[in-house]
């Protein structure tokens, strides 16, 4: 007896094959349109053996490198130079490099290679350091990143954000997909498809989970996900609307906002949906909590009459408001270290991404557009991922937190919404 | 024959948790691919993960003709408002009073009021206005004697537009409250 498959499971493999792979109009593109005032120009020249490689990894470290808007990139054409030999500084200096990375991929075991690099001082013909790495093949991207990031930190003093991941949410006619790429837009992967939608992604800070909202059972429930199992739990599903989860520092508790006792207000619960308590109560509306390093919880709250944003110890405690300028200011993301925030802020109609220096008072508008939303800083401080509009459709840009640096992730069709800047690879 | 199919059709579940469920184990740190929509694994439609709430203490889908009789004021269940607010127009109170008659002489009815807002500003205060439109609804329909338990107000924000131009009297028509009786939701 043989065993046939019959033709509905056929189609059901068929469907999921379908299902899993990410269509090629759904890559991100990325266009950098505004760059720093003073680039530092920097060579990288080929890496002597990296053609036996499916595409160059000196081609990623250069394209990560020109994104961030920091760098100029000096071209020193197709002739590889590898780790061993000393570079040619006078032709280096000659075509207005500062700085030139070296490197060589050779074959290792079991069908990998491993990569040599030494970036140097170009003007004091010193080496600034060098790294070795193993890899197979396919990681050319991977491994690119990883060399942009140590370029960038020897060169900057700050790490890299190259080897980070974001999240946001694909619009597509009537379908939501909550989607995980690499920071520079590829490697575009879907986490959880949706006929309804999907809001508010935010990242573990260990980055290997995502909570969200999602409108799946009519209404809003938040729940979280783990990336590398497709595994998710209900963190918080209580009566009436369930929304805007944001992590504590520790990855252990969620901060929540729920309805269950009248008004939107903030609550804390475990991760795993126990543990639920008052975080802050008031007359209004509190919402969109977002935990600082140093254990604030800024929030977005209309009790003085007008939204705008307070901050509360993520204990609990009497409530400080920290915006006063305008009728709108919403949406506030604290900055790593701790020291600024960013917010919208509406300036006669316009909705636009806004910093703020805790210490000095100071504000500034770091955009142009007009219908900027969700803004999230990327782990290094450097630039501000937020969701725009361009066209009529939904876009993705992010703008260096001195406003200079500027650029736009967009897909060929579909609106692109709700992003969240990923937090540093753990290793 | 029966057997058969009962046991085809649990291979198809089979199949389709494995298809929604697949770790990456070649070490790239990539996120594991996953689909649980419930329009896109199988011919069916139903997804193996989802748990579908069955209400036993309610009326069902169609048991009441009424609520769907375009003659009858239970098939209207939108309440529009203001730009700004969260009062219930004095238009709407005949049909509130309907919906509470209805569901006090239909104790194992429950409603979900989901409240809505137009386009502009930031999703989640979006999310919490919509929830001041429901809860409005709520609340009107509470004070003519609907119990409490029969009632659910929640918010979709922005995120359910019934229409989607950038233009006033679009805007006007996404600032409302929506009511849906058991079965419809």
């Amino acid at each position: 007896m043989t065993l046939r498959i019959p033709t509905f499971l056929r189609a059901t493999f068929a469907a999921c094959a379908l299902a899993l792979a990410s269509s090629p109009h759904a890559q991100l593109a990325i266009e950098i349109t505004g760059a720093g005032a003073n680039r530092m120009p920097v060579a990288i020249a080929a890496f002597e053996g990296e053609n036996a490689l499916p595409r160059a990894v000196t081609d990623v470290v250069r394209a990560d490198l020109e994104r961030s808007g920091i760098f100029k990139i000096v071209e020193l054409g197709p002739s590889p130079m590898g780790a061993e030999t000393p570079p040619d500084f006078g032709r280096i200096r000659s075509r207005g490099a500062d700085a030139v990375a070296v490197g060589t991929v050779a074959p290792a075991s079991a069908g990998r290679h491993q990569v040599q690099f030494r970036l140097f001082d170009a003007a004091k013909q010193v080496s600034l350091g060098a790294q070795a790495m193993v890899m197979s093949p396919n990681q050319y991207r991977t491994t690119g990143h990883r060399i942009a990031d140590y370029i960038y930190e020897k060169l900057t003093g700050e790490p890299g954000v190259f080897s980070t991941r974001i999240a946001y949410v694909l619009k597509s006619g009537s379908r939501y997909e909550l989607q995980i790429a690499d920071a520079d837009g590829s490697n575009a992967q879907t986490a959880l498809a949706s006929k309804e939608p999907i809001i508010s992604p935010a990242w573990s800070p260990d980055g290997t989970r995502l909570a969200y909202v999602s409108f799946e059972a009519k209404k809003p429930v938040v729940y979280v996900h783990s990336l590398a199992t497709g595994q998710r739990n209900v963190a918080a599903n209580f009566k009436g609307s369930n929304s805007a989860p944001a992590w504590s520092p520790d990855g252990r508790r969620l901060a929540v906002v729920l309805t269950k006792d009248g008004q939107s207000q903030i609550y804390t619960v475990n991760a795993d949906g126990s543990g639920v308590q008052r975080l802050a109560s008031s007359s209004g509306i509190d919402t969109e909590p977002s935990w600082s390093t140093d254990g604030w919880i800024y929030f977005t709250s209309d009790r003085g009459g007008s939204p705008q944003i307070y901050r509360v110890p993520g204990s609990g405690g009497e409530a400080q408001r920290v915006s006063f300028e305008g009728s709108y200011n919403v949406s506030p993301r604290p900055s790593p270290d701790g020291k600024s925030l960013v917010y919208v802020s509406r300036n006669g109609g316009r909705f636009q991404v806004t910093l703020l220096d805790l210490a000095s008072r100071q504000t500034q508008i770091l955009t142009d557009s007009s219908k900027d939303e969700s803004p999230s800083f990327a782990p290094n401080g450097r630039m501000v991922l937020y969701a725009t509009e361009q066209g009529g459709r939904g876009v993705l840009a992010a703008v260096s937190s001195d406003g200079r640096v500027k650029q736009r992730l967009s897909v060929q069709s579909g609106d692109v919404r709700e992003p969240a800047w990923g937090p540093q690879p753990r290793n | 024959m029966k057997y058969t199919r009962i046991a085809l059709s649990l291979i198809t579940i089979g199949l389709l948790a494995a298809c929604s469920s697949s770790p990456k184990t070649d070490g790239q740190t990539g996120a594991a691919v996953e689909d649980r929509s419930s329009n896109s694994a199988s011919s069916s439609g139903v997804d193996a993960n989802r748990v579908v709430p069955v209400d036993a203490n309610s009326g069902g889908q169609s048991s009441y003709p009424e609520l769907k009789d375009p003659k009858s004021p239970l098939s209207k269940r939108s309440v529009l408002f203001d730009y700004d607010s969260y009062v219930i127009k004095d238009q709407y109170h005949s049909l509130i009073e309907a919906h509470a008659k209805f569901l006090t002489s239909h104790p194992n009815v429950k409603m979900l009021i989901q409240g809505n807002t137009d386009e502009r500003g930031s999703r989640e205060y979006n999310l919490a206005l919509g929830q001041k439109r429901a809860d409005a609804v709520k609340k009107a329909l509470s004070l003519l004697g609907v119990s409490e338990g029969q009632l659910e107000s929640v918010s979709l924000g922005e995120e359910k537009p019934s229409c989607s131009e950038a233009s006033e009297s679009c805007w006007s028509a996404n600032r409302r409250g929506d009511m849906l009786y058991s079965g419809e939701f």
